[in-house]
Formats: structure tokens, C-alpha cells, sequence
């Protein structure tokens, strides 16, 4: 059993598998003994709209919201968004930041401006920020969809229980559902943990 | 697959509210189970059907699915019908009567209000039906108690005779959180229907008597809410203040004052105004923290009760942590500052229509020409408001577009003495609600041009099926309207009834400029299926010649996600007036190979780069 509460904020882009990592996280703090809450704020984010997803884990949840400020981990699936999410995260907590950058349409319309350098902005803040280019990795490995189980990977060292735990909860999950697909998600796992220490 | 279709008792498993609701119906037996597809309650019928035991439909609209499982109950069979909260709506011709006449089997309504707004046109609240119809109300906070009450609910509903409402929100809808699974199904067999026209047949003289039992029906159940173990009391240990709250609220509300009392109303209607006396008499202040009206706030204080509530708090939006902490704390004489935020000044994302979106092509056509009021309906579509479109002036209600455009013909002012009105309605829409609305225009002589966007599907919500798929709600084959008989059965000339293929740009704005000008109704059909639907076929991504491009932005103008900006450069032109050029490329990853932009490229830059042939089958749920 995990002590206290743990808020961690899974935040990206329609359509890149924020929900799914999250899911991840939440089950395996369930088969951890934890009381788990999970929430999205997505309003119409299968078109291109920001997706934040709560998860929120310990002896017991009430409600399901992080509020700003109080995000132990930030999960960004995209270097803008991560820069968006950044106040939701405790001083002391830690960002996980894909360094990928994906500018809407009102960007390359030319209404808005897409920041030069989120990571810099991030760092600046003071705040642990680990920022790598987790789509380079997951072709490597062949395979883009792969982005979510190294940033899960990448995460894993800084959760309140061993990283092998959630490990397997991912691989097991391939394993029922997709086994061919089980041995490279166990593989993207590991690339995205050394990755994350980066 | 979804492991807790075949779960057993005593199993714990991380569920939404909407797939605990399945469950639940599941274990309480019903047989029948209805809904129209609507954020945020669509899951609730996704994760029914998975039930082989439960027979399960998409209804064509809301009104629909609470009369088949009205006449499912009346068969003497549980049942069960879920809609969004703009949805009771629709429905509710059809339960404010049933109300007086009762079940038989027990029925359940369970609707899902979008608190915080997140994915609808309004934020109602519906508990006020329950007041309105005379109807129980009860109100899980998350996945375990909807999957408790939903069970009690039917129990209720047959004890009582009555529908009972389930009010969910978003923040219970589709919140994942732990439920422990303490049964499984208990098999009902349906009791037949027994005929008895007094109490079944609705007119007047059948109506009237029933009129003081359903006023005495209040009066019972009312006594079983104040005795009801779902309006449970927390002690607490600061009596400063006590908490009155339901709902979700009732999570924040516990978050923020671990210590104090709260009265937490699960069944929260008939209110159980004796317990909530009882608890203000052992705390200093009473506040009631309700999602989003204030209706048990205003019949706590009709009965006498001193009570506080939307005084300190909104009337919308949710009562997450942080608007009740900066609202409550300074009561208890402890000022709270707003925690100061860095400012992220950042660009927004708001949602876009998809990559190979086939409503792109009618709005590349609305958006070029001039003189025209677009009277817009609900779904992907409403997204032609905004950037780069521009062409949608009105939006309110499932329907309303045929309607309203009629109406704003016959009403005509003089400054639209030229304009042509044109109203965009797609195809689940057209067949929920907006059939009678060309029905009427036609009835009534009138002057509209509808473009029908026709994707086969229910976009919005995810793809669902409807009757113009061509399959049913279990992906088995079902009957395929026919919008173009359909349209001429109601009466719309056959010359003036036009199929399109929305991808051929040319054809489809030549077509509205010829039908904006009739004086005579028109209906515009596009036939290309929803693009995350696997009815979208997907082909070889196109790519844009950097030296061909003469940087003229129209294939900008399509509005098409996979297309970016890749760089812009001022010149000037020949009548020496500065004019800025666009240089485009197509995203290769996201580009479906729809070959509708090629369409807009003078020069021909857009072309398909040699490689071999692939056609990918998209999966929506894969």
C-alpha cells in the first residue's frame, strides 16, 4: 500500500494516447491495493483539443481534480502543453516532457505565436524537467505508437512504487489483448526508462 | 473486449460511471435498454450492448428511447433508457405523463448533466425534472455509487410504480474509479402485459384520478428518502460549518474539509427535509453545495431551515476544490489567497474538423460564397464557426437549423432582403429531429436550401450508428434510409433533391450556388462517410512540390488539419500593393489521400509522391 496521496497529470493532444497511459498508471496503482481516481478534461479532444488527465491514487480519493499546484508528476506528451500544464505542478515535483511540438492550425494560420524553446520556459521555472524526443526512440524501435509506453518508462523511476510493477502491468496488458505486440512494448518500457534519466 | 462483462462478484475493477451504470442494469435484470448517442452519457449503451442478455438500441432520439423502455416496463420487463442532459428534453413529453400513470416493470432514466460545460450547447440542470414530473432522483458522486444506486433504483421503481431518475454529471460519467462488484445477474422474466385501460390509457377522465396518487406517491416516497441509508451522515469534528451536498460535489466537498459534517443526499428527491433539520441543528452554519441550481438550497430555506449556498457560490460550473476553498475558507475566518500562477500566455487549441472531414468540402463551398445566412444545427459540423470557415450563424438545438432557416425566410428584414438562407444539418441529426422541419417547409411553402452532410454516422460522439449507417448499435446489418425518397416523400421537387461527393470541390460549390438561387426548397446530400469511422476508406498521403507552390494559401483556406503553413513571404504585387504569400505542405502522416486540396492548387503542386499502393482501414475503437 501506497502512503498519501499521489497526483500525477498526463497532459498532450487528441489522439496520442493520453487516456490510455493514464489508464495504465491508474490500474497498476489498483493492483497496487491503492484507491484510484482517473479524470479527463477533454472537451472534444478527438479534434485536436488539449486532453489533461487526472490520476489520483492512495489509501482513499475523494475527488477526482488536481488542482493547480499540486501535481506531484507531469507527464507531457507534447513540449507546448507541458509549458501550458506547468502550474498545476508542485515546486518540488517533476516534469516528464516529450520534446515533440505540434502547432495547431491557428499557429499556421499565423493568429498565434508557438513558443521558441517550452523546454527552456519549463527549466526556467526552477522545477525537475526531463525532456527528450521520445517519437526518435519509438521509430527506432519501429513503431510509432510506442511514444506512450516510453513515456510511461521514462516516468517510472519516480513513482511510489517499483517501476517494474507498472511494467507489468502494461506488458501483461499486451499480452491479453495484442501478445504480438507485448516483447517491444517491454522493450520501449526500458528505452524510455534510461531515457528519462536523461 | 471489456473484462467486466464476464466479471464476478466480488471483484474490484477501475470503472467509469457510465460502464458501472451497465453493470449494474446487467445485475438488476433489465431486458430492454435505449438511448441516442450524447456526450457525456454515450458510453452507457456502448458498454450495455456488450451485455448478450440486454437487448440494446440506438433509439433515433431521446423521446423515442424513453417510450421503448416505457413500453418494455409496461410488458412487465426492467428497462432502461440514458441520455445527455439536453436530451430529457426531448424526452420528456412522454415521462411527464407516464409519471401519472406509473410502471409496471421497473424503469429507470438515467441522464447525464454536463456540468462544467465541456461538450454541449447548455448546462442544465436536470434535476428539476424530477420536481417537474414528480419523479425520484438519485445522484451517485462516482462509479461505486452509480453502480449501487442504479440497482436500488430499480428496486424503487418497482416498489413504487414510478420512473426513476439516475442524475449522473460528466465528473461521474466518465471518471475511472475503483468499484467493487458485489453481484451478478439476477434473471427477471417479463410479467406480460396487463391490460387495464383506467390506468394505461391517458385521457382525461383516465388522467384525472390519477393526479391525487401521484401527489400521495410523493408523499411515500419522500418518507422513504428520509429513511433512505443513501442520505447518510459524516460526523466530522468541526461543527463550524455543515455540509448539505449531492453529486460528485459531495467528493469536493469532503476533499477540501476532511473534518467536517456533511448530510450527503444520494436520494436527493423527494428531499428529506426532516434529516436535513435534524443535521442543522448539530453544526454552527449550514451550506448546501449543489451542482448547479439551487434547489435543495431553496427548500431547505422554504421549509425554515437558516441555510447558505449560492450566496457564497456559482450557479454553474462544477464545485471542484479549488472554487469551494477561496469561497468557504473565509467563513471560517481563515482568508485564502488564490495561489498566484505563472502566466502561460499560450495559443489555444480549439477543436478542429478532422483530416479528409468530408463536411470540409460544403464549408469550403459556404465560406466562398457571399450573401448567405447559415443556419447551423448540433453536431462536427457547428465547428464551421469557427477558423478558417467562418460559415455558421446560428446553432441551438438538435433540428432547429430546417426550422429556424424557415422561419428566418418569413421573417425576412430588408437588409436580408438578398440573401439566400441555407440551413446544414447532418444525417443523424436530419433523422432525430430535423425531418419535421423540411416537412414543415415544404407544408408551408417555404425557401430554404439544406445541405444534408450525410457521414453515416453520429460524429460527434464517436461514430455511433444510426438508421442511415446500415448497421445497428451491435455492428449487425440493419436497413439504410434513404435521405433522397426520404426527402422527396416529404415533398421536395426530385430536380431539387442533389447527390454530391463532397471531396469534388468544383461540383460542390457550383452545386450551392446553383441551389442558394432557386426559389423553391433544395436538398444538397454529400455521401462520404465520417473519416475516424472504419466506413472511411484511407489512400495514399499527398504531398505539396515546394518549387510549384506560387504560395496562394486556397488549399489553406479547405480548413484541413493535415495542412500547415510552411513558410510565409511578403511581396508586391504588380499594382504595387504588398500582398503576403502562403507556402503549404501536407502532413504525411495525417493527409488520408482524400485528394480534395488538389482541387484547390492552380500550379498542380499537390500531387501523390510514387510509392506503392496501401489502403489502411481506419479502427474508431482499435
Amino acid at each position: 500500500m501506497v502512503d498519501g496521496i499521489t497526483n500525477i497529470l498526463v497532459v498532450g493532444i487528441g489522439g496520442q494516447g493520453i487516456m490510455t497511459a493514464a489508464e495504465m498508471l491508474a490500474r497498476t496503482a489498483l493492483n497496487q491495493g491503492c484507491d484510484v481516481k482517473k479524470t479527463e478534461v477533454a472537451g472534444m479532444a478527438q479534434r485536436g483539443g488539449v486532453v489533461s488527465s487526472h490520476v489520483r491514487f492512495g489509501p482513499k480519493v475523494y475527488s477526482p481534480q488536481i488542482d493547480a499546484g499540486e501535481a506531484d508528476l507531469l507527464i507531457g506528451f507534447e513540449a507546448a502543453e507541458a509549458l501550458r500544464w506547468l502550474p498545476w505542478l508542485r515546486p518540488t515535483g517533476v516534469a516528464m516532457v516529450n520534446t515533440l511540438r505540434i502547432a495547431p492550425p491557428v499557429v499556421s494560420a499565423g493568429l498565434y505565436d508557438y513558443p521558441a524553446d517550452p523546454i527552456g520556459a519549463l527549466t526556467a521555472s526552477g522545477i525537475e524537467v526531463h525532456a527528450f524526443d521520445a517519437g526518435a526512440i519509438a521509430d527506432a524501435l519501429g513503431n510509432p505508437k510506442l511514444v506512450n509506453t516510453i513515456m510511461l518508462g521514462a516516468i517510472s523511476d519516480h513513482l511510489p512504487f517499483p517501476a517494474d510493477v507498472l511494467k507489468k502491468c502494461i506488458v501483461e496488458g499486451f499480452r491479453a489483448y495484442k501478445p504480438e505486440l507485448a516483447q517491444i512494448n517491454a522493450q520501449a518500457f526500458d528505452a524510455g526508462r534510461q531515457a528519462g534519466h536523461a | 473486449m471489456n473484462a467486466v462483462v464476464h466479471a464476478k462478484a466480488t471483484s474490484r475493477h477501475l470503472l467509469s460511471g457510465n460502464e458501472a451504470v451497465a453493470r449494474a442494469a446487467w445485475e438488476a435484470g433489465v431486458r430492454v435498454a435505449a438511448a441516442y448517442p450524447g456526450t457525456p452519457a454515450t458510453e452507457i449503451l456502448e458498454n450495455i450492448a456488450l451485455y448478450p442478455d440486454i437487448y440494446s438500441e440506438w433509439s433515433v432520439n431521446e423521446k423515442v428511447s424513453v417510450e421503448v423502455a416505457i413500453g418494455a416496463s409496461l410488458a412487465g420487463s426492467r428497462a432502461l433508457a440514458a441520455m445527455k442532459h439536453v436530451g430529457m428534453n426531448v424526452a420528456s413529453d412522454a415521462f411527464m405523463t407516464q409519471s401519472l400513470a406509473g410502471v409496471a416493470g421497473g424503469l429507470v432514466i438515467v441522464v447525464a448533466d454536463d456540468v462544467g460545460l465541456s461538450s454541449s450547447q447548455n448546462e442544465q440542470d436536470s434535476r428539476y425534472w424530477g420536481r417537474f414530473g414528480h419523479l425520484p432522483i438519485l445522484e451517485p458522486a462516482d462509479s461505486q455509487e452509480a453502480y449501487i444506486m442504479v440497482k436500488q433504483a430499480f428496486d424503487l421503481s418497482e416498489e413504487y410504480e414510478v420512473p426513476v431518475i439516475v442524475r449522473m454529471t460528466t465528473r461521474v460519467c466518465h471518471v475511472k474509479a475503483m468499484v467493487e462488484l458485489t453481484g451478478e445477474r439476477i434473471e427477471r422474466r417479463a410479467a406480460g402485459f396487463q391490460k387495464n385501460p383506467q390506468r394505461w390509457v391517458m385521457t382525461p377522465a383516465n388522467a384525472k384520478p390519477r393526479l391525487p396518487l401521484m401527489h400521495e406517491r410523493d408523499r411515500t416516497l419522500r418518507k422513504v428518502s428520509e429513511a433512505s441509508d443513501l442520505n447518510e451522515t459524516l460526523k466530522g469534528s468541526d461543527r463550524r460549518i455543515g455540509f448539505v451536498t449531492s453529486g460528485p460535489a459531495f467528493m469536493h466537498v469532503r476533499e477540501t474539509f476532511p473534518n467536517a459534517p456533511i448530510l450527503k443526499l444520494g436520494f436527493s428527491y423527494p428531499t428529506p427535509l426532516d434529516k436535513i433539520r435534524a443535521f442543522a441543528g448539530t453544526v454552527d452554519t449550514l451550506v448546501v453545495v449543489e451542482e448547479t441550481e439551487p434547489l435543495l438550497e431553496t427548500e431547505i430555506r422554504a421549509a425554515g431551515v437558516a441555510v447558505q449556498g449560492k450566496d457564497l457560490l456559482p450557479r454553474f460550473g462544477e464545485l471542484a476544490p479549488n472554487v469551494l476553498r477561496p469561497a468557504i475558507k473565509p467563513l471560517l475566518g481563515e482568508p485564502y489567497a488564490v495561489p498566484s500562477r505563472p502566466q502561460t500566455d499560450l495559443f489555444p487549441r480549439p477543436p478542429t474538423m478532422c483530416a479528409s472531414c468530408p463536411h470540409l468540402g460544403p464549408y469550403f463551398a459556404l465560406s466562398h460564397i457571399r450573401n448567405l445566412n447559415i443556419i447551423g444545427d448540433i453536431g462536427c459540423y457547428t465547428l464551421g464557426a469557427g477558423h478558417p470557415w467562418n460559415a455558421l450563424d446560428t446553432c441551438i438545438c438538435m433540428g432547429a437549423s430546417l426550422s429556424m432557416a424557415h422561419g428566418m425566410d418569413k421573417g425576412r428584414g430588408e437588409s436580408d432582403e438578398k440573401k439566400h438562407i441555407v440551413a446544414v444539418i447532418g444525417d443523424s441529426t436530419f433523422l432525430h429531429m430535423g425531418m419535421q422541419g423540411l416537412l414543415n417547409m415544404i407544408y408551408n411553402r417555404g425557401n430554404v436550401t439544406v445541405l444534408l452532410l450525410d457521414n453515416r454516422s453520429v460524429g460527434m460522439t464517436g461514430g455511433q450508428e444510426n438508421p442511415g449507417t446500415g448497421e445497428n448499435l451491435h455492428g449487425l446489418p440493419a436497413p439504410r434510409v434513404d435521405f433522397a425518397k426520404l426527402a422527396e416523400a416529404l415533398g421536395v421537387r426530385p430536380e431539387r433533391i442533389r447527390m454530391v461527393d463532397p471531396y469534388e470541390l468544383p461540383t460542390m460549390v457550383k452545386l450551392v450556388r446553383e441551389e442558394t438561387k432557386m426559389e423553391e426548397p433544395s436538398v444538397i446530400i454529400t455521401n462520404r462517410p465520417c473519416s475516424l469511422t472504419d466506413r472511411f476508406e484511407r489512400f495514399k498521403s499527398y504531398a505539396v512540390i515546394d518549387d510549384q507552390c506560387t504560395g496562394c494559401g486556397n488549399c489553406i483556406d479547405l480548413g484541413c488539419p493535415a495542412i500547415f503553413v510552411a513558410r510565409r513571404e511578403t511581396v508586391t504585387a504588380k499594382n504595387g500593393k504588398s500582398k503576403e504569400l502562403v507556402f503549404a505542405r501536407i502532413d504525411a502522416n495525417a493527409c488520408t489521400g482524400c485528394h480534395m486540396c488538389v482541387e484547390t492548387c492552380a500550379p498542380n503542386a499537390i500531387v501523390q509522391p510514387k510509392i506503392p499502393d496501401r489502403v489502411i482501414r481506419i479502427h474508431p475503437h482499435g
